[in-house]
């Protein structure tokens, strides 16, 4: 078996069927899932997995001139152990880095919490809607798939000084300018983007809630009020919780707006992704490296504890409930 | 609606409460949609704009002007070009990307093996790597083998970033499918394979397209890879192309062009969004995620 080495768990599967299983198990599937496997997990390795652990090597090294036996200068990369992590944490890049966490954590809780507030506000309004359902659907879609790159662009125009902004407001602001007002205008356009998406993941999940839940909710005499606190969300949690952490690891790698909305090396706007690019852009991967290993690690202990606190359950409810809630889903299709 | 079969003298002001709740409900979706396409359709307003009048802000090109449309194809920007690597990059990469998670999101979906869930877990999490602690190190390696300004140094990147919600997507498709099919088609004498082929395939195509036209759309969006790996003009995508047009003046940003290339880039995704939008967002919210 050459897939052995490549996928121990199902190889593993193949030698030892199990008794329980085998009426689903027809044509011995512990290959066969290997083998169908394998190239997915060939993929993720190569592109994920590897340069996660590459990163990490990466970030232990530091490249430089030094003399070679002969005395002569050459470019060559020596082990510095933690130096670049000290480096960054309180060494020569340490104003940097702390500029870059602060401004990420400030976008990634500023966003994710408007964004939220105002998904679940449109995704209330069209589930009320009765007409022009689809059209809303569909406006509301338009956000989401303009390029980021792009939104950045009209964004800038819009926020130019004599831009529309501006005339709207009657005020003189320089928006696209290092400063306070910069970061405000990352977090409007931010949230034009993606609060959408929020609204149409709440959406599907208020399809789901039976009505004749809010019809007993309405004889028992519970206020508008009182059935949004303790039927609307308690219901529609976990689609919410899945659509939050999405947003939130987004929101933590957050590069293309930033970069041309505002532009680089702009303090105010300087994201953990942008430092780490920037260095990487010259050639000190070292550094770079070390920028992206520690906002991994940043990114997977918010996943954790988020995932932990809240009990969002990314692959949980597919795999517990999964009967019951497609259909559920269809109905809900149908009656929408 | 209960006003309008509430008798007598209790109509009236529930009727009135009942019209204003409508007028609010009006009101609230306006407000919606014009949340969502208000900035839009001023990005397609400047675009039409004369490029003497660019900076007015009347709600209508005064007049009306394609000018800006043909600085776009200017050969000095090399649009045309960019174009043509972005369709390649995001095609490539979506037809990549679902041939390969077809055969693994049907392995999760119907076939039993162990660590299916930690596995199932583990290809979810990838997707939550930030691109930077990929694109370091793979800057690095693709310099080493002199694969950059390639298309495949910004394919594989970014096969590495669909595939995982790709995979996601498609199983929870399979999973909608009646396992019953596949096993009538086995007990009529198919293999697993022919099973696969011949009832699965057809009857997951629906879900298949939905999966591509995702991860197309977050292919053709893509801007850090394209940006790193990418520093000749001849090779890079539209949208890194159109961020780094330049005025006649070195520090004249040609809104008027940007705005016009945007609605170039723009306007196929948001066709293809309203004609499929019913797929879309079943594509989204089956994922629950981007």
């Amino acid at each position: 078996m050459a897939t052995t080495t490549k996928e121990p768990p199902s190889a593993g599967a193949a030698k030892t069927p199990r008794p329980p299983k085998k009426e689903r198990d027809v044509q011995g599937s512990g290959r066969l899932s290997a083998l169908l496997l394998s190239p997915t997990i060939m993929v993720l390795a190569l592109v994920v997995g590897y340069p996660v652990i590459a990163a990490f090597r990466e970030s232990l090294y530091k490249r430089g001139e030094v003399l070679d036996a002969q005395g002569f200068i050459v470019e060559s990369e020596r082990f510095v152990g933690l130096d670049n992590y000290t480096a960054i944490f309180s060494g020569e890049n340490a104003d940097a880095f702390w500029n870059a966490f602060y401004n990420t954590t400030f976008f990634l809780v500023v966003t994710v919490s408007l964004e939220t507030v105002i998904g679940v506000a449109m995704a209330l309004i069209m589930h009320q809607a009765l007409r022009g359902r689809a059209f809303v659907r569909a406006s509301i879609l338009v956000p989401w798939a303009i390029p980021t790159a792009i939104s950045g662009l009209l964004w800038r125009w819009i926020f130019q000084t004599d831009g529309v902004a501006n005339a709207i407001i009657g005020r003189q602001i320089l928006w696209t300018t290092d400063g306070f007002h910069a970061k405000l205008g990352i977090i409007v356009a931010e949230t034009w983007k993606t609060a959408p998406f929020i609204g149409l993941l709440v959406l599907a999940g208020l399809q789901m809630i039976p009505r004749e839940v809010y019809e007993a909710a309405k004889v028992d005499g519970a206020s508008a009020f009182e059935q949004f606190r303790r039927i609307t969300l308690p219901l529609v949690k976990p689609a919410l919780l899945v659509a939050v952490l999405f947003r939130m690891l987004d929101a933590l790698r957050m590069f293309d707006l930033p970069f041309v909305l505002i532009g680089p090396n702009k303090d105010s706007v300087e994201t953990l992704t942008m430092i780490a690019w920037q260095e990487a852009n010259n050639l000190r991967y070292g550094p770079a490296a070390a920028y992206a290993t520690v906002l991994f690690v940043y990114i997977a202990v918010l996943a954790y504890l988020f995932v932990k606190l809240l009990g969002a359950d990314v692959i949980g409810e597919a795999r517990q409930q999964r009967k019951p809630s497609a259909k559920r889903k269809k109905l809900g299709k149908v009656s929408a | 609606m209960t006003a309008v079969t509430a008798p007598g003298a209790a109509k009236s002001p529930r009727a009135s409460k009942g019209a204003w709740r409508r007028r609010l409900l009006y009101a609230g979706v306006a407000l919606v949609v014009g949340y969502c396409l208000v900035p839009f359709y001023w990005m397609i307003v400047s675009a039409f704009r004369r490029p003497a009048n660019q900076f007015e802000n009347t709600p209508l090109p005064a007049p009306f002007s394609l000018e800006n449309f043909s600085a776009v194809f200017n050969p000095d920007n090399g649009f045309g070009r960019s174009l043509v690597n972005s369709v390649v990059v995001a095609g490539v990469t979506t037809v990549l990307t679902l041939i390969v998670g077809v055969f693994t999101a049907y392995a999760l979906a119907r076939l039993d093996f162990r660590f299916k869930n930690a596995l199932l877990g583990i290809i979810i999490a990838t997707s939550m790597f930030p691109g930077i602690s990929q694109i370091v190190p793979l800057l690095k390696l693709f310099t080493d083998i002199e694969w950059m300004n390639t298309y495949q140094a910004m394919i594989l990147p970014s096969l590495g970033f669909a595939l995982p919600l790709a995979v996601w997507n498609l199983n929870v498709f399979f999973r909608q499918l009646p396992f019953e099919l596949e096993q009538a088609a086995m007990v009529d004498g198919c293999s697993r394979g022919q099973a696969f082929r011949k009832i699965i395939i057809p009857l997951a195509a629906p879900g298949v397209f939905t999966t591509a036209i995702i991860t197309f759309i977050a292919a053709w969006n893509e801007f850090l890879i394209a940006r790193t790996m990418v520093n000749e003009k001849d090779m890079q995508t539209a949208t890194v192309a159109i961020s780094k047009f330049t005025g006649s003046a070195t520090f004249d940003q040609p809104f008027g062009t940007q705005m016009a290339a945007g609605v170039v880039v723009t306007v196929p995704l948001v066709v293809m969004v309203l004609i499929f939008q019913r797929r879309i967002i079943a594509g989204l919210t089956a994922g629950g995620v981007k």
